[in-house]
């Protein structure tokens, strides 16, 4: 499949976007601002492990839905990553893009 | 969004599952329906998927094109899977991993990507298929049993797993109903296994939706992680 573009500023709106759903749907408090330091998983960040696994389902669906991407977030790789790519909103993104580029090259 | 309940079921193209389409349109319901084969009839209210359950990227594919056309799954019924009945020793290694796939890793499959699809509306009924040959050791089952215990595994931890998205999951343990899966069973055979039962007889389709119907309830939402064996042989 040939993937639209995507740029970097399209995948930290997408990732904000579905970060305050998640955490809206979980009743779980939003923050005044998001940006791409803020922490996502870990100590004192924005999401317990349910809400981890809801955003990584909920990515996956966004970009398929609107991007027609077809992406598997969460492989033992990424589980197993000592960065883990769920840190931060920011190292999320560079991940998407790496998933992306990944993705395409192999067309 | 439609309007309508949405329910897939695997393995249409004949004996139980068949039986479901039926059922649940009667119902009301619109129904998505999978087998590796296609069908030759049509109901009003029915689509078929060609789809393998044991190929990952096959059944992400038909729930995508369910989220497509109806953006809602309600209820999914993993009724599809295959047995092999033969003594441990006679039975080649090429069998058992196909019991295995279809059966657990299938049943897997179908529960994950329902489930991603149900948690949008927080909402969603799940129902697997087990076998009386679990409870009863059934000598011949071997693998059949062992894939069947996997599903109930699977059941009762994803049944945790899902709670928090409104979903609930369970199984159902059906006694010999005379379908093609038992057709190869040998009558003296399927009749010790009815002599084990507290109530003696086949079971029907009439039994299994009965017990499906209860499950999948919306009043049912505290009744999670549970088999139910029909004939009183668990
Ligand atoms: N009948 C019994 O006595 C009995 C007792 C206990 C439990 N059960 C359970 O009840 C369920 C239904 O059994 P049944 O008696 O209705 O069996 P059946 O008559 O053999 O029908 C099985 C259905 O599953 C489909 N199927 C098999 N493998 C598939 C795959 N890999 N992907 C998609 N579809 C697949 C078949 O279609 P294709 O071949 O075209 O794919 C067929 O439509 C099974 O889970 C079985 O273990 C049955």
């Amino acid at each position: 499949m040939t993937s639209p573009t995507i740029n970097r500023t399209d995948l930290i709106n997408l990732v904000i976007t579905s970060l305050r759903d998640v955490l809206e749907q979980s009743g779980r408090p939003l923050p005044a601002t998001i940006e791409e330091n803020t922490l996502l998983f870990g100590k004192g960040a924005l999401l317990d492990s349910l809400a981890l696994v809801t955003i990584v389902v909920d990515l996956e669906q966004r970009l398929e839905e609107e991007h027609g991407l077809t992406l598997t977030l969460a492989d033992d790789r990424a589980m197993s990553q000592r960065n883990s790519p769920f840190r931060s909103v920011g190292a999320l993104v560079d991940y998407l893009e790496q998933l992306i580029h990944e993705e395409q090259s192999r067309d | 969004m439609t309007e309508q309940e949405v329910v897939l079921i695997t393995g249409t193209s004949r004996g139980i599952g068949r039986f479901l389409v039926e059922h649940f349109l009667q119902r009301g319901a619109l129904v998505e329906g999978c087998a590796r084969s296609p069908v030759d009839w049509e109901l009003p209210g029915y689509t078929h998927h060609q789809v393998d359950i044991s190929n990952e990227g096959q059944v992400k594919a038909m729930l995508s094109a369910i989220q497509r056309r109806h953006g809602r799954l309600d209820i999914a019924i993993n009724n599809a899977g295959i047995a092999a009945m033969n003594h441990a020793l006679l039975t080649p290694g090429e069998t058992a991993s196909r019991i295995l796939n279809i059966n657990v890793l299938g049943s897997f499959l179908v529960c994950r990507e329902a489930a991603k699809l149900m948690r949008r509306r927080n909402y969603g009924r799940i129902v697997n298929f087990s076998t009386i040959a679990v409870p009863l050791r059934l000598e011949g089952e071997a693998l059949y049993a062992a894939a069947k215990s996997a599903v109930e595994m699977l059941t009762r931890i994803l049944a945790r797993e899902f709670a928090p998205f409104g979903i609930t999951v369970n199984a159902i343990g059906p006694t010999p109903i005379e379908t093609d899966l038992i057709r190869s069973v040998p009558r003296e055979k399927l009749q010790h296994i009815i002599d084990t039962l507290a109530i003696r007889r086949f079971g029907t389709f009439a039994d299994i939706a009965h017990v499906i119907d209860f499950f999948v309830h919306p009043a049912s939402n505290y009744i999670t992680g549970q088999v139910i064996y029909l004939g009183g042989g668990g």
